[in-house]
């Protein structure tokens, strides 16, 4: 008991998604489940539904078919074929559950960073602003920006940017945080020091879900990595085994190209 | 006549002037946000009612408003109301610029980027929360400009109240001029527009300073 059936909790699953915009099918019945403490990377080529896999599973686009389930609130089932989103009360409860940091950070401009980080919690969980800004300084500190929290995100760097990001989605508390391409807009000097927080968000156990092209990256930090193409799974498991030993032949042909 | 008695004879012109300008500033400006909603509206007819009502008020003179306006409840309805000018000036100026603030607004709406809006979703943030946190301050600021030219147009639009035969300071001046076979009356008038424009060109760069401590 205890630790180790904690482990097995699975936070996040979706179930059979399919997606299509218009003709073009983006998600054929994918199935993605997350357990605690579980880091996962999706990697694929462009245009593979990595993107739209997490999107869906963030409620910013809805399913054609298919289950989305945070643990034990379930938000959208299928019946006859079509998706059914649960009411707006039980998805508000599943949003609770989740935070999201995109590639293009989309910080609010005209609010300070330490504003950013603590206006959710005051404004959707309601916690008191003594709490919350207590709790955003921390966050800002675990993040090497406590001097930075009067500024505003235009005078900052892309990394500084996105790690204000990071700390805004955590500042709500998610169980699962997803990261969508999160150094896809930094250029390489700022990247490491993006990869740097999420590393140390993985050695603290926190669950997450990363859609990265930062193949080095994805190897060290997973617990699982993920390869998607064309809409589908096509290899899944542990990262040495997808990196070092790949099974399938667009998997092998994928990681050639990145090499070169 | 003295120059002083003229000044002094056009002075409560500028005052009935100013009314105009503030009380139109003060119904259109928040009625143009309502304008502006019913016209994203996701109801086709809403929005189609609303179309034709910015495309009347923006397509046809403002003087022609202002005597439609005036004269029909009398030719529609044999209505003759008592003090009934200074409300249909209100109202044609109040509509017709409601109309322009709208669509400056929904330009303003426009240029966030949708990013703004997945972010506060996210999180958590209500669609009231989301319009009047997030998206209405980064608006207001990117509207700045445009209002001023809105603002700058209407001080000297307030003059059209002339075709109503309002006694704003245009009026009285065209009154002077002509019994006094003087131009002074209209020079006094064009300082005054002109001095009231500063003023609102001074004020607005104050407001657009304040919101630049943020890019």
């Amino acid at each position: 008991m205890g630790k180790e059936s904690n482990l097995s909790e699975t936070v996040f699953q979706m179930d059979n998604i399919r997606k299509s915009f218009g003709e073009n099918n983006v998600l054929k019945d994918i199935s993605v489940s997350v357990n605690k403490g579980e880091v996962v990377s999706i990697i694929g080529p462009s245009g593979s539904g990595k993107s739209t896999l997490l999107r869906c599973a963030t409620f910013l686009e809805t399913i054609d078919a298919g289950e989305i389930r945070y643990r034990d609130i379930t938000a959208v089932t299928t019946t006859d074929g079509k998706a059914v989103y649960r009411s707006s009360a039980d998805l508000q409860k599943a949003q609770r559950r989740f935070g999201l940091v995109f590639q293009q950070f989309n910080l609010f401009p005209h609010f300070s960073v330490l504003k950013n980080v603590m206006d959710a919690p005051v404004s959707v969980k309601k916690q008191s602003k003594e709490a919350a800004q207590a709790k955003a300084m921390e966050l800002l500190r675990k993040m090497g920006l406590e001097d930075k929290a009067d500024a505003y995100p235009g005078q900052l760097s892309g990394g500084q940017q996105q790690r204000v990001a990071i700390a805004r989605a955590l500042a709500m508390e998610p169980e699962i945080l997803f990261f969508d391409e999160p150094t896809s807009a930094l250029d390489p000097e700022l990247t490491g020091e993006v990869l740097k927080v999420i590393r140390l968000l993985a050695e603290e156990k926190m669950t997450m879900v990363i859609v990265t092209h930062e193949m080095p990256f994805a190897r060290m930090v997973s617990n699982r990595v993920v390869f998607m193409d064309g809409g589908v799974i096509v290899e899944e498991g542990d990262p040495e085994d997808v990196f070092g030993n790949p099974q399938q032949e667009r998997t092998k042909q994928f990681l050639r190209n990145y090499q070169q | 006549m003295s120059f002083s008695t003229m000044l002094s004879t056009m002075i409560p012109g500028m005052f009935r002037t100013c009314a105009i300008f503030f009380l139109t500033l003060l119904f259109a400006l928040p009625l143009g946000l309502v304008v502006m909603l019913l016209r994203k509206s996701r109801f086709p007819v809403i929005s189609g009612i609303t179309k034709v009502f910015i495309a009347i008020m923006r397509g046809t003179p403002l003087m022609l408003q202002l005597l439609v306006w005036y004269f029909s409840p009398y030719y529609l309805f044999r209505l003759s109301i008592s003090g009934y000018r200074f409300t249909a000036i209100l109202l044609g100026f109040s509509l017709n610029y409601a109309a322009y603030f709208a669509e400056i607004y929904r330009a303003g709406i426009e240029a966030i980027p949708v990013g703004q809006y997945e972010a506060a979703q996210v999180l958590g943030y209500s669609k009231f929360q989301t319009f009047f946190k997030i998206i209405l301050p980064q608006v207001i600021k990117t509207i700045l400009p445009a209002i001023t030219n809105e603002v700058i147009t209407l001080v000297k639009d307030t003059s059209l109240a002339f075709s109503l035969a309002y006694s704003e300071v245009f009026s009285i001046a065209k009154q002077i001029s002509s019994s006094q076979t003087s131009f002074t009356p209209f020079l006094i008038a064009g300082v005054f527009y002109f001095v009231a424009n500063y003023l609102v060109a001074y004020a607005m760069e104050r407001l657009e300073q304040a919101f630049k401590y943020y890019d």
